[in-house]
Order: C-alpha cells, then structure tokens, then sequence
C-alpha cells in the first residue's frame, strides 16, 4: 500500500511539473491518460491481483462470493474514519456541505416526478435505499424529508456510528433502518422494492459498477429513480479530486478515491441505459475549498450528479429483444469484471 | 413578544408543519375579551420591515383590528439650536406605526392558537437549568439541549431559541460574553392627553441635554411619551403632581433655554448657505402639540442601558432580541431589530427544514449570526453615538450636531438612506 501511495506521489508531482510546461507537454499528458484508460479496460484482473498482493487478502476473506460489488480494499480505507464521520469540520466536511446541493437535486426531482406532497414532509410515502450510507449523512436529512429510509453498507463500524447517531432522535428513528450488509444482498431478498435508490460517492468504490447496476435495476420498482453522485474520470479530476483535494490541500484524506475507478458520465449513461435505466439529468458539481461550499456548474469534468429512471416493465422487454451495439459490447468487458473478482 | 412572535413565525412556516415546538412563557396568558379603554403605557414604534414579518403569520391583521395609530413625518430637532431633520414620505405613505405591546402580545397569542396543533405554550413556566450539547458526538451523552423546569418537567430539544430579554438567563447559561453598559439615563413613559384633538400623525422627538424626549402618536388627541433623562430627574417626574409633571413636558418642547446666540447665529448662517445653494432644500418646521393631562397612574421608569452579545449563535443555541442586543430607545429601534431576528432566523431554519438538516446545526446559524451582526452592530453605534453627541451642550459639540443635522436635513438621498435602513 505503501508503495502504492508513494508512486501516486510521484506521478502526482510530476504531472503538475507537465501541466505548468507547455501546451505540447499538455497533449502528451492526455495521451498518457488515454493509455492507462485502454489498459485498464483490458487487464483489470492484473489490477485486482495486485491489491491482493498488497497485503488485502484478511479483509478480502470477510467479503467473499457474494460481496461481488465491494471492494474489500476500499472497505479497509473507511473503517479507519468510521468515527469521524459527523464531524462537520473534519474529515467528511465537502460530504457534510454536499448535502447542501445533494439534498435539494434529490427532493426537487423527486417532487417533480410526484403531484402531491405533503407540507412539511415533501418525501414521505417513499421508500429509499441509501446504498454506501456510511455514518447516515444522507439519510438522515432524507429521513427527517419524511422518507423510509434503509441504508446499507458494508462496514459494521460505519453502521454501528449511523444507527447510534439516529439513534438519539425518535422521529428519525422510526424512519431509518441501517443494515450492515452490500448490494447484493439485498437484492438477493427483495425485488421491485425501493421507490428510490440514492448511491453517493459510492460508484468510484465499487469492485464491479455493472453488476451493481443490474441490482440497483432489480430492487428498484418500475419507474422508480436512480441518483447518482460520483467523480469523473478526466485529467482535471485526477488533479483536482486526487493531486489537490488529498495530497496538496488534504481536503479528503489520503488514499480515499483512485483515479481508475473513477467514471466519466458518458461511460456512466452507456452502463445505465443498457442495464434498462432512462438517464433523466446529469449535472456537474463544483466543489469550492475556501468557502467549503458545494455549487452546480455545467461541466461534468469533475463532480456530477446523476438522475436515472427505471425504464417501465414492458419498455424494458421490447428494448432488450433486439440488443443494442452498446450493449454487445459492454459483454466481454462484464465478463472480464467478473472474472477479476 | 419577540419570543412570542419567533414561535407564531416557525409555527406558520410551511417547512416545520412535522416540527414541535414549545414555547416557554414566564407570564401568563394574555389576550383581550375587549379592547381595555385607556392606553397602555409601554408601546412600540414597529417599522414597515416588522409590519412584513408580522403580516407574514397573520398577526399583523389582529394588530389592525385592535388599536394602532400610524405616523407620516418624523420631526427631530436640537434643544440647543435650531437644528432640526424631519423625516417623511414624498407619497404619504406611513413611515411607521405606534402599537402598544399589548396588542401586539394578543394579535401574538391569537395566531399561537390558531397553529397549536404545532406550538405548545407553557404559561407561568421558568426555566431553572439547562444542561448543553457536545459540539460532537459521543454514545453515552445526549446530544440535544436539555432544560429542566422549576415545575420538574425536563424537556430537550435540537435548537433552543434565547429570547429571554436582556438579562437572558439562556445567554447567561450558554456562557456567550456580552458588552454592556448602564447609561445614566432612565426612561420615563406616560400616556398622555392633547390640548386639542390633531391629526396627530408625527412622531415627535426633541434631544435635550439630559437625554431624548419623544411623544408618539396614539390617536387623535392622546400620545406616549418616552423621557429619558437622568435617574434623579425621572425620579422626580414619577413622583411631582400630575399637574407640574404635564408643565415640564411642555416646557420640554417649547423652552429656548437652552440656546445660546453664538450657536443660533452660526445655525442661522449655515441654513441660509444650504437654502441658496439648495433652494427646495428643507421642509418646514412644524410644532408638536401641547399636551394637556397625563393618563392617571400611567406613569412608569425603568433604567437603560447598552448590551451586545458577541456571538448570538452556539452549537444548538441562538439569542434573538434584547438578549442578543439592547438598545437606548431613542431611535425606537430595539422591538424592531428584534422582528428583525426573527424575519432572518426564520428563513434559515426554514430553509434547513426543507433541506433536512439537522436544525441545531451550526452552519445555518452562522449565517443568522453574521446577517444579523452586521445590521445590528452598525444600527447600535449610530444609536450610541446619536446619544453620546446629543448628551453634551458644550458649544463645539453643538455647533458640531447642528451643522451636520443641517447638512443631513438638506440632503434627501441621505435621509432616504436612514429611513430605508431604519424601516428594515
């Protein structure tokens, strides 16, 4: 992991150095990219072999067979901030201040999708599932909207922070349940359950975002919403979101997102409409680390949040009979996935 | 009253219709069967920006209903010159309304009622402790404000809203330091008769070297007074027959006494100056009424004084009101500020609620906090200022105040500014 680090490092230094250079320097650098993007697509069994060589294996035993969507080494990065996370000033303070912007896009679409609402608990009657819930951050400001809320994830010590923080408030009580468990597993008992389904900064953690997809699609019910808020894969996140937000400014902690799971919205949108999602809006985010305040912006090169609808059931069965190009092609990359894990 | 209005505001908001609220009241329940014939001696001067908030949850319409006198025209003028600034609207609209506190407590009360599915009133409660949240979270302490009452109960919340006056124990309790300072003034306040039946739409205040004096319209032949002067003087008008006490009001506002020709001369010149270079310049002086009779046993004191809390927010606590900030009355200024508080207070923890934030949190408050600092703060040391500059009949000082007011008098966009900001 060390090691690991310490070549981030390096390429970190490094690519700042080509960037203040020239506009030459700048297209080789895109290049690089490109690169590591193809590379990454074709042999993502040698990434996963190498993080078990990193030392990964205990952890990785806990999330066996079924656990396909968790990445055991990122489960390892967050159980060390597990008890940090309702503190406004510390480490999750940009996931803190995004719920100025994430609550809003959520509450907002939903409203619009729905006719009445009632005063004072525009969300209530709808049923979320708040996957990668981590300490409740967001579940419980949707929790106290008036929504049921489940939120699962796959670290006990995040579980344990979220249910004893709600624990002291008895309106949200009642409406939240936390669950120590992953994706699959609920998707294993349940089908067509959730009206919603809210994964924030969740996807860039995942081991396989196509089965993860597919589940979200199984216990969402028809026409129901996928939101989505992750970080691009472009070289200004790479700068951004990894060079200056955790080595330089240290506004995340270090080690928190790799770049190479990160996922531009196109790639995104392909996934999702070809695992039976209608994508409704994408919307960049900018985070702003002097005020420590979150704003929309029209570029989804960093930041983006992800409105996707469940497409109807019948919809669905007459766009799957004849499989698209895309589709086709995104086969042999799920088997490769699959294999990896 | 502010404390009243803050619960009728988030009582009425659309975003805390699934929130509860208490309200603790330390008097009992007041609300009028029929509007009592005599005037209250203790009124407020409510602003058009406090009008807003108060129309905003329906109180406003009560206020109406009951009693209020509107004013047009401000008119404040020197003791020790003739430096005068009067205050008015181009189109007549009112600048301002006299009510009495207790009509504005039963409009208060009536709009509590009418959301009481959502505001609980504890009448004749009091606080005795109240045991604060950790600004972080552990497991085994509770992470709400909890505050014990003297009848045993034990209530906790996730905001708890200081609006307990200046002396606010919840302030006290919080630890928040304040600044504050007695002046050597005391108010006196009286309920009084005119001479003769007027329009009565200006609000009067003359500065004498003792302090302020100010008579408010209250209807067409009644007006409050607010006299503040020093502690031994309003001692003496509490206790004079009532007679003696209506002459010293009047020679209050009609004595030259106090002039002395070096300052009239010098006023005299400058006023000419502004009138040649700006013709239509200044309005006319006009003469407040004579008062006739005072209102039996309406006569009252009570000390003044200056305060500031240096913070109005903490984790799960804010002050609003007098027990975040108190003020010399002259500028009729402290129920105002308080609405004030409220109108802000309000769409923050309104926009909290519907955003699903946690209502204690710190990072709405702030904003509160910083709003409302910086309104109240500059509004604090102009009303300070105004009060030392006029306490003094030293010659530099007058000819100083009698120039500016002049000055200020003369230029409308100036006065306009003022009356914009005081109306807030």
């Amino acid at each position: 992991m060390s090691y690991k680090g310490l070549s981030h490092y390096r390429g970190t230094l490094w690519l700042f150095h080509q960037f203040g250079q020239s506009s030459e320097m700048h297209s080789w650098v895109l290049c690089e990219n490109y690169n590591w993007k193809t590379r990454l697509q074709s042999s993502s069994t040698f990434g996963c072999l190498s993080e078990m060589k990193n030392g990964m294996s205990a952890a990785r035993r806990l999330f066996s067979a079924s656990h396909t969507t968790v990445d055991p080494k990122e489960v390892k990065k967050f159980q060390l901030l597990a008890h940090k996370w309702w503190d406004e000033q510390g480490e999750y303070a940009p996931l803190h201040s995004m719920n100025d912007i994430r609550v809003p896009f959520v509450r907002d679409t939903l409203l619009n999708l729905s006719s009445d609402h009632q005063l004072g608990s525009p969300l209530s009657g709808i049923k979320i599932l708040d996957v990668g819930c981590g300490g409740g951050l967001l579940s419980e400001p949707l929790g106290r909207l008036g929504a049921s809320v489940t939120g699962i994830d796959p670290l006990e010590d995040n579980i344990r922070t979220a249910e004893q923080h709600k624990s002291f408030d008895p309106d949200l009580d009642k409406r939240i349940q936390y669950k120590s468990c992953s994706l699959e597993e609920i998707a294993e008992e349940s089908t067509e359950t959730f009206d919603v389904i809210v994964a924030s900064e969740v996807v860039e953690h995942v081991a396989d975002l196509e089965t993860f997809i597919s589940c979200c699609y199984q216990v969402l019910k028809p026409e129901g919403s996928l939101f989505i808020t992750t970080l691009s894969k472009t070289q200004l996140s790479y700068v951004l979101g990894i060079v200056v937000a955790e080595k330089i400014m240290g506004i995340v902690p270090d080690g928190t997102h790799n770049w190479e799971k990160f996922i531009t919205p196109e790639e995104l949108e392909c996934l999702l409409e070809s695992n039976g999602f209608l994508v409704k809006a994408v919307n960049g985010m900018l985070y702003n680390p002097f005020s420590g305040s979150w704003s929309w912006i029209e570029s989804t090169s960093i930041n983006y949040a992800l409105h996707a609808m469940k497409s109807k059931a019948q919809e669905q069965s007459s766009s799957r009979e004849p499989p698209s190009e895309a589709e086709e092609e995104q086969h042999p990359a799920r088997a490769n996935t699959r294999t990896a894990v | 009253m502010v404390g009243s209005a803050m619960a009728a505001a988030l009582g009425h908001d659309v975003h805390f219709r699934d929130k509860k609220i208490v309200l603790l009241e330390a008097g009992p329940r007041k609300v009028f069967d029929r509007l009592p014939e005599s005037y209250s001696n203790r009124v407020s001067s409510i602003s058009p920006g406090s009008v807003t908030l108060l129309s905003s949850f329906g109180a406003w319409e009560h206020v109406c209903s009951l009693r209020l006198k509107s004013f047009r025209r401000m008119q404040v003028w020197d003791a020790c010159s003739e430096a005068m600034i009067i205050f008015d609207k181009d189109n007549l609209e009112d600048m301002g309304y006299i009510v009495e506190n207790d009509v504005i407590m039963s409009a208060l009360t009536k709009q509590l009622e009418a959301v009481s599915d959502r505001v609980e009133v504890f009448y004749r409660s009091r606080a005795v402790g109240y045991s604060w949240a950790l600004p972080y979270h552990t497991s085994d302490t509770s992470p709400w404000v909890q505050i014990d009452l003297a009848d045993g109960r034990r209530l906790q919340t996730k905001l708890l809203i200081g609006a307990d006056g200046h002396n606010s124990m919840v302030r006290k309790a919080a630890g928040i330091p304040d600044v504050c300072f007695q002046y050597d003034q005391s108010a006196v306040v009286a309920t009084l008769h005119l001479s003769e039946a007027t329009d009565n739409n200006v609000a009067w205040q003359r500065f004498l070297p003792s302090g302020p004096i100010a008579l408010l319209p209250l209807s067409d032949t009644a007006s409050s007074l607010v006299w503040s002067t020093s502690h031994e003087h309003a001692s003496q008008l509490l206790s004079m027959d009532e007679e003696s006490f209506v002459d010293s009001i009047n020679s209050a506002f009609w004595s030259n006494i106090n002039h002395s020709d070096f300052i009239d001369t010098a006023g005299a010149v400058f006023r000419s100056a502004i009138s040649l270079l700006m013709p239509s310049g200044s309005a006319i002086r006009q003469l407040p009424p004579s008062v006739a009779k005072v209102d039996p046993k309406s006569r009252a004191m009570f000390p003044l004084g200056l305060g500031h809390a240096t913070e109005y927010v903490r984790h799960r606590v804010a002050l609003i009101g007098d027990a975040a900030h108190r003020v010399h009355p002259l500028a009729g200024q402290g129920v105002n500020m308080g609405f004030g508080d409220i109108a802000c207070l309000t769409h923050h923890l309104s926009m909290a609620a519907f955003d699903g934030k946690d209502l204690g949190s710190m990072k709405h408050l702030l904003q509160f906090e910083t709003e409302r600092q910086r309104h109240n703060v500059s509004l604090m040391t102009a009303i300070d200022l105004l009060k030392r500059l006029y306490s003094t009949s030293v010659a530099p000082f007058v000819l100083l105040r009698t120039w500016g007011l002049q000055t200020t008098n003369a230029l409308s966009p100036v006065k306009e500014q003022i009356m914009a900001f005081a109306s807030k």
